[in-house]
């Protein structure tokens, strides 16, 4: 056994406990289906077919209604999704600003579509119908973190940016966990 | 109201202090975040420990003595337009010298500090909002009354004392100390508010009906629709953001008016800031008795729990997001039973929007007089609205209702960026219109604008300029409707879709002058046919595209012509010999090697090839592209 196949089972462990409090905390209570649904995506990054027959028995609901539930709502991916998120703002103000030019460029310079991952799982891009930040349009979010005021141009160079700071600090602190989090504040 | 103050549990391990001597609070809305405050925090925080004069602190958590300095974050200070703002609040008490700066940088934040937190003279061609110098953005603020977001972008969210401060929970109080549940809604009643979300129903009314019901296990709920899905509108989010608390206030009021204990506040996931925010802000509360068990000392007990959204525009329909709560897909449902009756696993349930919670406090407290006395008509009090598109101030803006479309665009937002020709003002987002300059003088006002066939609704204001396509916005609207449809209606499911086909076949300039005929006869049938405001308004868009701009829709299947240049398949690119000097740099923009032509010398671009991507258009420094 390689040392990699070690850490991957104790992450894995790690995953599966988090899991099980998770089903713990709602199992029995009204409404749950979807914040189990939430939780559990937070945990895996994805809703794999075992985890969603899981949920649903906690939740006391068949696993038919579970996978309505997870496919009626945009925010549920039932296939692996890359660690980092990049959201083309669509609003209205964005989209008489722009955003269809921006999507492009970025589609383009990551070489993937909406919806897809880069094949190193770093990145995938979403269009999204508005963030909030009308004032700023056009608008890209990466992970929890908005930039506003967008040329297709400056929109690769976020993400440029985005990219190489993930890269620095992988190389730095042996983890992409770190980037993610000094983004997100 | 020393009164309050005793009843509130003393914050643990936070001693009060003194306000600091100089004060730096910063916008860190969404808004504000995408223009970088962040980094403007950051650098004033550096630059004042740098400075060495002042002690840096927390307010009420960091022990000062000596001169100090506090650096805060805010929610959206409205002007989103020239984010990052930047307030400085300089002297104690009595004199205070307050100053907003504008499109600050991380380098500004420096020269702030020495120039003027340190040197006493503000920068004057930087503010934005000063008591005493002309900044030239007086006309942004003249125009505007804050009652909703009377702390948003003053206080500091993530601090319960800051609201304390600015009167928090004495409207709770009162209600608690001295108002019977019917007193609340007959005030609420009188004050003339409507649901802000869009319908515009009357709040004590629906109180009322609330009230009257009586649960069978004696449980009610009250439910906060913090879903804002429509694109365009942002004035919940910056409330949630900003001003977590009045909303939690606002719903403990109407709590105790219906007599519910249980509450739901439902936020959509798209907002990660907001939700944040509410976390924090929950929990101060909670700790401080004024959410939870026998609130200040009373007998009455209201509990919160946050429900995050999951992703679905339907989901803002009342009878749909109570679904979502119950963990369902979020499909509407018949009315009646109104929710009133039967709502939330079947027990009467009350839902109000935001905005209209957060302005609950304020008309308890200055009476419901004082919001009537504001207004229009049968609107009464104020809206804020979500300036943005081509207008040059974007941001919130709260104004009386009764303003003019006009006022609000040219007076509050400035006018049209770049000194373009302004085509439309589109209102109400996905269930409203695109209204044109002749209505500009209508005042806004729920029955004017609904005659109009737009919709107040949730108070997007989209200014739209002659360089987008009339046809491409109404197609934009049904796509995004299309795509939100729940599925449920018919014609809502399969209309909408069939609509879109022919937008799309418009756009693609395949269209006919039948189609137009067509599409309204099927517009009409949508609305007519679908169960819920999705469906019923989603045609909205087109009626009022093509009800007010059909030459321009006429141009598109006649002439095969887009104006705007919006339409791709409507459009040309091809270069003036006269202005192209032979840079090249087109050549190296396109993406299919369309342009050809030698280094200094004309170039020209093969029709054939041409993707009609606009890139070349775009970058073109000498205006020698010509799309037509």
């Amino acid at each position: 056994m390689t040392s990699e196949t070690l850490v991957d089972r104790s992450h894995e462990a790690e995953l599966e406990e988090r899991f099980n409090e998770l089903l713990e905390r709602y199992r029995g209570e009204p409404g749950a289906l979807i914040p189990l649904l939430q939780g559990a995506q937070a945990i895996f990054g994805y809703l794999p077919p075992e985890v969603m027959r899981r949920v649903a028995d906690a939740a006391g609901e068949p696993l038919s209604q579970a996978l309505g539930v997870a496919t009626f709502y945009a925010q549920f991916r039932l296939r692996p999704h890359a660690k980092h998120t990049i959201r083309c703002c669509h609003g209205t103000a964005c989209h008489v600003s722009g955003a269809a030019r921006i999507s492009e460029e970025l589609e383009k310079y990551l070489g993937i579509k909406p919806g897809e991952n880069t094949p190193d799982m770093l990145l995938t891009i979403e269009e999204v119908h508005c963030v909030g930040a009308c004032g700023m349009a056009p608008v890209v979010m990466i992970d929890d973190r908005a930039y506003g005021k967008l040329t297709p141009e400056k929109a690769v160079a976020v993400v440029e940016a985005f990219i190489s700071q993930v890269e620095q600090s992988e190389a730095e602190k042996g983890g992409v966990g770190e980037a993610s989090k000094e983004a997100e504040e | 109201m020393a009164e309050v103050r005793s009843l509130i549990r003393p914050a643990p391990q936070r001693p009060r202090l003194s306000s600091p001597e100089v004060e730096v609070r910063i916008c860190l809305g969404t808004g504000g975040v995408a223009a970088g405050s962040r980094e403007v925090l950051k650098a004033f925080e550096e630059g004042l420990a740098k400075a060495g004069v002042f002690a840096l602190i927390r307010p009420r958590e960091d022990e000062c003595s000596g001169r100090c300095a506090s650096v805060t974050g805010t929610g959206c200070k409205g002007l989103c337009a020239m984010d990052p703002l930047v307030e400085v609040r300089i002297g104690r008490n009595g004199k205070l010298q307050k100053c907003t700066y504008g499109l600050v940088t991380p380098a500004m934040a420096e020269e702030i500090i020495q120039r003027h937190i340190l040197g006493g003279e503000p920068i004057t061609e930087w503010l934005v909002l000063s008591d005493e110098h002309t900044t030239g953005y007086e006309p942004f603020y003249a125009g505007q009354e804050k009652l909703v977001l009377r702390h948003v972008g003053i206080i500091d969210p993530e601090d319960i004392d800051d609201y304390l401060e600015a009167d928090g929970y004495q409207a709770l109080y009162k209600v608690l100390s001295s108002m019977s549940p019917a007193e609340v809604i007959d005030e609420i009643k009188r004050s003339g508010l409507r649901g802000r979300g869009g319908a515009g129903f009357p709040t004590g009314q629906k109180w009322e009906f609330a009230a009257s019901y009586r649960s069978p296990d004696g449980v009610k709920y009250f439910i906060c629709n913090g879903d804002e899905g429509d694109p365009g509108a942002f004035m919940d989010c910056s409330v949630l953001e900003g001003d977590p608390h009045a909303v939690f206030e606002g719903m403990a009021i109407g709590a105790y008016a219906i007599g519910a204990t249980t509450g739901y506040l439902y936020v959509r996931a798209e907002y990660p800031l907001a939700l944040r925010r509410i976390r924090i802000a929950m929990q101060q509360a909670e700790e401080r008795g004024l959410i939870g068990d026998n609130i200040m000392g009373s007998d009455f007990s209201f509990h919160i729990k946050l429900k995050e959204g999951a992703g679905a525009f339907v989901c803002g329909e009342e009878t749909a997001l109570m679904q979502s709560i119950e963990g369902q897909r979020g499909m509407p449902r018949l009315r009646p039973p109104f929710p009133a009756e039967s709502g939330l696993w079947k027990r009467p349930t009350n839902i109000n929007n935001v905005e209209t919670l957060a302005v609950v406090p304020w008309i308890i407290l200055n009476g419901a007089e004082a919001f009537a006395a504001r207004g229009y008509e049968k609107s009464k009090g104020t809206k804020v609205f979500a300036l943005a598109g081509k207008v040059k101030r974007t941001g919130l803006a709260e104004v009386p209702m009764g303003m003019t479309l006009r006022e609000v665009i040219y007076d509050v937002g400035g006018g049209i960026k770049n000194d373009k020709k302004f085509k439309a003002v589109q209102l109400g987002g996905p269930s409203g219109g695109c209204l044109p300059e002749s209505l500009l003088d209508l005042p806004v006002d729920y029955e004017t604008i609904n005659q109009t066939g737009a919709i107040v609704g949730s108070g997007g204001m989209i200014v739209i300029d002659e360089d987008n396509c009339i046809v491409d916005t109404a197609r934009y609207f049904l796509s995004f409707t299309q795509s939100e449809s729940c599925g449920k209606c018919p014609p809502c499911r399969i209309g909408t879709k069939r609509m879109l086909d022919l937008l799309n076949k418009i756009c693609e300039g395949k269209g006919t002058l039948s189609d137009l005929d067509f599409l309204e006869e099927m517009a009409q049938q949508v609305k007519a046919g679908s169960l819920c405001g999705l469906g019923a308004t989603a045609p909205n868009p087109v009626l009022t595209a093509l009800k007010y701009f059909r030459e321009e829709f006429v141009e598109h299947v006649v002439d095969k012509k887009c104006r705007a240049g919006v339409c791709t398949a409507l459009v040309t690119y091809t270069i003036d010999p006269e202005k192209c000097t032979g840079c090249r740099a087109c050549v190296r923009v396109c993406p299919v090697g369309a342009i050809s032509g030698e280094r200094k010398e004309a170039h020209v671009i093969n029709r054939e090839v041409c993707i009609k991507c606009g890139a070349c258009y775009e970058k073109c420094r000498f205006d020698a592209v010509r799309r037509s």
